[in-house]
This record gives C-alpha cells, structure tokens and sequence, in this order.
C-alpha cells in the first residue's frame, strides 16, 4: 500500500516536473525542475532495490550534469527567445522523432505482455543476501579488477589530456601568497617620515 | 578478498610496470621545477630520458615473461609468443620515434613533459590491445591508446593545423569507436560472452553453433571500427589531414606504434574469437586490402607535401599487411608480422629524415625542397634513397622479403588476384618513391638544409638503414621470432 503510493508520488513528481523542464520559460527554472525530476526517477530506483543506481544518479546527474547546465545557463549569454521562434519549422522532424521513440516504448511494453517471461531473462541475478552495492562491488574489485583498474588509467590520460591542451601559464597574475605576507618586515614596506605642519611633503 | 583469489599478476608485468612508472614519471614531470622556459626544456628532456629507458626496460620485462600462452586477471587478458612479439614491435617503435622527436619539440617550443607520458600512456594501450582477450579489455586498450593520440595530434595547440589535426582525429575516432562497440554489443547480444575463449569455442566447426546473422554483422561493425583505427580504405579518410597536420614526431609515432596495435588486434580477433568464420570475413579483408593498396599507390602520385605523401603510402603499407589476414592462415600471419617487422624500421628511418628537413630553424615539409640534398648531406641522401628503394620492394633491401612473403602466402591460399593487385600497384607505388630519389638526386639544388644533425637521429638513420640494407645477411633475426609468433597464434 504505502509503496504504491511512493511509487504514484515519484511518478507523478517525475513527469510533471519533466513537463515543467520544457514548458518553463526561465532556463534556470528549467534546470532546476530537471533537479527534482533526477531527484524522484532516483526514489522510482529505490523503489525497484536499485539502490546504486538510485545513489549514481543522484550523484552524477544531480551533481555534476545538472551543475555543469547550470553554468551553461548562467555563462553563455544564449538567447532563449530566440531559440524558440524556429518552434513550428521544426515541429514536423521533432514529432516524427518522438512518434518513433513512442513506437518503440510501446514495443518493449508490449513485449511483457506478449511474453511476461522475457524481461527475467535480461535482469542479472543478484546474489542472495547481500545489496546490490555489495554485488556489484564483489565483482567490480575482483573478477573486473583489470578494467577497473584501466578505466582509472583513462581517466587519468583524460585529465593530463585536458590540462596539456588548456593549460597557460599567464604572465602578470597576482597570486596571494601567504608566506610571502607573513615574512615581510614593518620596516621594508612602511616609512616614517616628519611632516612639517602647513607644508606637506 | 583472500589472497589466494588475488589474480596472477605475473603475464601482465610489463603493462604493471610501466603503469606504475607512468604515474612515477608524471609525479616527477610535476615536481621538477618548470617556470621559465629553461627549467620547463630541461624538465621535458629529463622526462624524454626517462620515457625512453622506461620503455626499453618494459622491452626487457616482456622478454623475460615470454614463454608459453597464459591467462590472466579472469580471462580478459593474454600474453603468447605473438604478443610478445608485437609488445617488442610497438615498444620499438614507440621507442626510436621518441627518440627523434627531441630536437623538433625543443625546437618549435613544445618542451613540455607530457609528451613523452602522452606517448609511453599510447604505448601502454598498444600493449593492453595486443593482449586484450575479451572485448571489453579490447575496447579499454583501444580507448586508451586514442585518447593520448588525440591529446598528442593537437600538442602544438597555437598552431591551427595540429589542432585541427587533434579534432578531427578525435571526431572521426569517437565515431569509430562508436562502431566497435556496436558490433561488440551486437557479438555480446548473439553469444552471450565477451571472451574470446569462449568463443572461439563456440563458434569451432563442429560445435552445435552457427552463427546467426546478428553476430556476422557484429563482425562487420567491429572490423570497421579497426580498419579505421589503421587506416585502410573506406575508413581512411582521416589520415591525410592528419599526418599533414600533426607535429612531424606525433606524425612518425601514429605511422609506426599505432598501425602495428592495430594490425596485432586484427590478427587476434580474427583468427581467435572469429578463426573458424573465415568464410564470413575474408571477402570483407580482401576487398579493404585491395582498395587500401589500389589508393595509396594512386593517391600518393600527386602529393607536394612529404608527410601526405607518407600518409598515403601507409595506406598503401596496410593495404599490403592486410593480404596476409585475408589469407587467413599460418603462413599469411607470419607473412604480416614479417612485413610489420620491416616497416616499423623503413617507416622511421623515413620520418627521422624528413625531421632533417630544416632551413633556417624551420621544418620545410615539401618534396620539392628535397632537391639538391645529395650535394649538400651525401649521406642522408644516401639513407634516405635506401628508405625510398626498400619501400618500393626492390631487391636486396629489407622491404622487399616484406612483400615477398605475404606475396608468397597469397599464392599459396589460391588467392591469385589479390597478389597479382598487390603487385601492380607495387610497381605504381614505385613510381612515387623514386619520384623522391629523383628530386633528390637530379633536380636543381635549392637552398640547403641546416647541416646540424643531432646524435639520436642520426642513430635512428644509421641503425635503421644497416638495418634494411644487411636484413638479408641474417633475415633468421626477424623471421624465427615471427614464425614462432605466428604458429603460437594458431596453436592455441
């Protein structure tokens, strides 16, 4: 009883908070309903006992792709306004797109009807007792330690891939340097000087 | 985990260590003081010492853990005598093109370290290819080694060429990439396994199992992501522009390392996983093979610029490797390693002379400024006439029994076409290289080029010309280690 209502709750907030991505007219409002939106699809994957599913995409889309939408957003000067006026010449491309999509959501819908057997077959078991988290780390640290491992290398190619082709040293930048302040004297930077009244310096 | 289910690290020590000795070298790269351009050229060259010896120490490693075929880390990875062999090829080959890229980098200010971590990070993904036994560790080395050639194509970052080089290696990559993984998914999808083990099992004559039309065009998806990653013909496209692009020592490592990887993963997926569908992939080999030599024999003709000239004829060069993959057998693959043997020397003997091509502190990369170079440098004209003949296949040079036996292989599987193709446009492909020794030798001297040659590149020159000259006094030195390579491939 009570997880059907959790799931009607995260399914209604998913879809109207999706709607609202597209229909409101401030981009900010836009990401911050996608926020919510990532938020209730993770409860959807909490309900099925996906849980590390449910924490990734907490993790990654809530916290780093719906954060790095927001400084495009917020950086690049775009504008929406303009954006929207090809609306009506486009229509016609982007219905057929979501005709197709839809055709092929109501496939693989249909297919549990017609063989209520065929999604078992493509969820992979879990082992008994443990949480999925506990599983999927059993095997990622052991029987995919190699490619675990490989990926991290990659990553890390990634990283000096992104710095090398980026990275300026720049001339004339004043960087604070804290030791720097705290060793200077009173006497090399501050100078006393008698001031005869009425005459200035 | 218990220790006894710690996986057997000892076939993959050489990848180990030189990972390790990456992140050591990227730590001193960081370390080392580098904040005027003296200190950053002397940082990068003390790193450019260290790739090289990191290198010739993995060389070392991977000899001393040859021997028969091993698995390891869960059956994703392999090493056999033909891997060892190709590990030695590609950190060759990765070696001596480091070697030469010294004076041109310090040169047009591209003294920074992480060129030569950029080039041992590619060499470690060659290595993790070569010994990929599951298509997912393919993929992983794969990625691996293109990402840092990416990196590498666009190193020059000021210049708009070597940048537009890097994005469009990168774009039409990523894309490549993309058809791999969908003929990997399509494989995964049709036989329920990633290993190659497995499945060669599985699709054995004799098994229970013949291959649906899912897993056939699995096949075709993978084989044209690697024949992009090698560049044969329909999937070409790419390499011009981008070996004009590059900086000329980046342009030399991707006509060397990278070609061979991708061969050595050719030869394994196809006689592994896929051995016993021949049938299914030959005529897709064959017709890649004959349109790879059939352009970069025509194509080639009217280039000016001797980088898309060398482009071209790598073309050609797989073109001719890919012969004795079509064939299919034993002999075809002791043909192509062979063959990858002698063009890992022709090809940067070559590009160590092109990186002579100096006037006045600036790279020149015409044919045309050529000319005159056997008045004023005798004897880089000389090597370089060596390079352009063994090229071209002609007697006695090392490129020649090259040629000869993927030739040989060819004939004997019956596949008369493909040699009689193969060596029409060995004879077109002739035409182009002695067009160079003509300009060299016999057209009106231009200014000369600077006379200063530094010692790394004038051993490369040296090494690799006694190297294609005297192959025939001892060809045992190349062919027994392929030989055994090549039988340890189909031994299982």
């Amino acid at each position: 009883m009570i997880q059907a209502l959790a799931f009607y709750m995260f399914a209604f907030m998913t879809i109207a908070s999706a709607i609202l991505v597209i229909s409101s007219r401030n981009p900010v409002h836009s990401v911050l309903f996608l926020i919510l939106a990532f938020f209730n699809a993770a409860g959807l994957f909490v309900l099925l006992g996906a849980e590390f599913l449910a924490m990734i995409l907490v993790v990654v889309y809530v916290g780093a792709v719906a954060v790095l939408f927001m400084f495009v957003v917020m950086m690049l000067d775009i504008n929406f306004v303009e954006m929207r006026q090809g609306f009506l010449q486009y229509l016609p491309i982007g219905g057929l797109v979501g005709l197709i999509l839809a055709s092929e959501l109501l496939t693989l819908a249909g297919s549990w009807i017609i063989s209520p057997d065929a999604s078992r077959v493509g969820a992979a078991p879990i082992p008994d007792g443990v949480t999925n988290t506990h599983a999927l780390g059993q095997v990622l640290y052991t029987d995919y330690l190699y490619l675990f491992e490989a990926a991290g290398m990659i990553l890390l190619v990634a990283m000096i891939g992104a710095i090398v082709l980026t990275h300026r040293r720049r001339t004339g930048v004043r960087k604070q340097v804290i030791a720097d302040q705290l060793a200077r004297h009173p006497a090399d930077t501050i100078e006393l000087r008698k001031v005869d009244s009425g005459r200035g310096i | 985990m218990p220790l006894s289910e710690m996986p057997n690290l000892v076939p993959a020590l050489p990848e180990l260590f030189l990972a390790v000795a990456i992140l050591a070298l990227l730590m001193i790269g960081v370390f080392l003081k580098s904040d005027t351009a003296d200190n950053a050229m002397r940082t990068s060259r003390q790193i450019w010492m260290l790739s090289i010896l990191t290198l010739v120490l993995t060389a070392l490693l991977v000899l001393t853990v040859s021997g028969e075929r091993l698995y390891t880390f869960n059956g994703m990875f392999v090493t056999d005598q033909f891997a060892v062999f190709m590990k030695i090829l590609i950190l060759g080959g990765a070696g001596l093109t480091l070697l030469i890229s010294r004076d041109y980098l310090e040169m047009n200010s591209m003294g920074r370290f992480e060129y030569g971590i950029l080039c041992i990070f590619a060499t470690l993904g060659m290595l993790m290819m070569v010994s990929a036994n599951d298509l997912i560790s393919l993929y992983v080395g794969l990625e691996m080694q293109s990402l840092s050639l990416y990196v590498l194509a666009a190193f020059r970052r000021d210049e708009q060429r070597s940048t537009e080089a890097g994005l469009k290696y990168f774009v039409l990559g990523a894309l490549a990439s993309g058809m791999l993984l969908y003929g990997s998914s399509l494989i995964y999808g049709f036989s329920g396994t990633t290993n190659f083990t497995v499945m060669a099992e599985m699709f054995a004559h004799g098994g229970d199992y013949a291959p649906s039309l899912g897993v056939i065009i699995g096949i075709v998806f993978i084989l044209a992501g690697l024949a992009f990653k090698v560049s044969a013909v329909p999937f070409h496209m790419w390499t011009p522009d981008v070996y004009e692009g590059a900086p000329t020592p980046v342009t030399a490592f991707f006509a060397v390392a990278p070609k061979i990887a991708g061969l050595a993963l050719f030869l394994r997926v196809m006689t592994g996983p896929f051995g016993d569908l021949v049938d299914q992939w030959q005529q897709i080999i064959v017709f890649v093979s004959i349109a790879s030599m059939v352009l970069g024999a025509f194509a080639a003709i009217n280039q000016t610029n001797i980088k898309r000239m060398m482009a071209y004829s790598s073309i050609g060069h797989v073109g001719y490797a890919l012969i004795g993959l079509a064939v299919g057998t034993e002999t075809g693959v002791y043909g192509v390693l062979v063959y990858l043997g002698i063009y890992m020397f022709m090809t940067v003997g070559t590009f160590a002379c092109i990186l002579c091509m100096r006037r006045g502190e600036r790279m020149v990369e015409d044919i045309s400024d050529l000319a005159g170079l056997s008045k004023s440098q005798p004897l880089l004209a000389m090597a370089l006439t060596i390079f352009m003949f063994s090229m071209a296949g002609i007697p006695p040079l090392a490129g020649f029994f090259g040629k000869f036996y993927v030739f040989m292989a060819a004939v004997e599987a019956q596949l008369y076409g493909l040699a009689v193709i193969g060596l029409v446009t060995s004879v077109v492909g002739a035409f182009y290289y002695l067009r160079i020794i003509r300009v060299v030798y016999f057209d009106e001297a231009g200014d000369p080029f600077d006379k200063a040659v530094s010692r790394p590149i004038a051993f490369v020159v040296t090494l690799s010309a006694a190297i294609m000259v005297f192959f025939i006094l001892y060809p045992a030195l190349l062919l027994d280690p392929a030989a055994a390579a090549a039988s340890a491939l189909f031994g299982g």
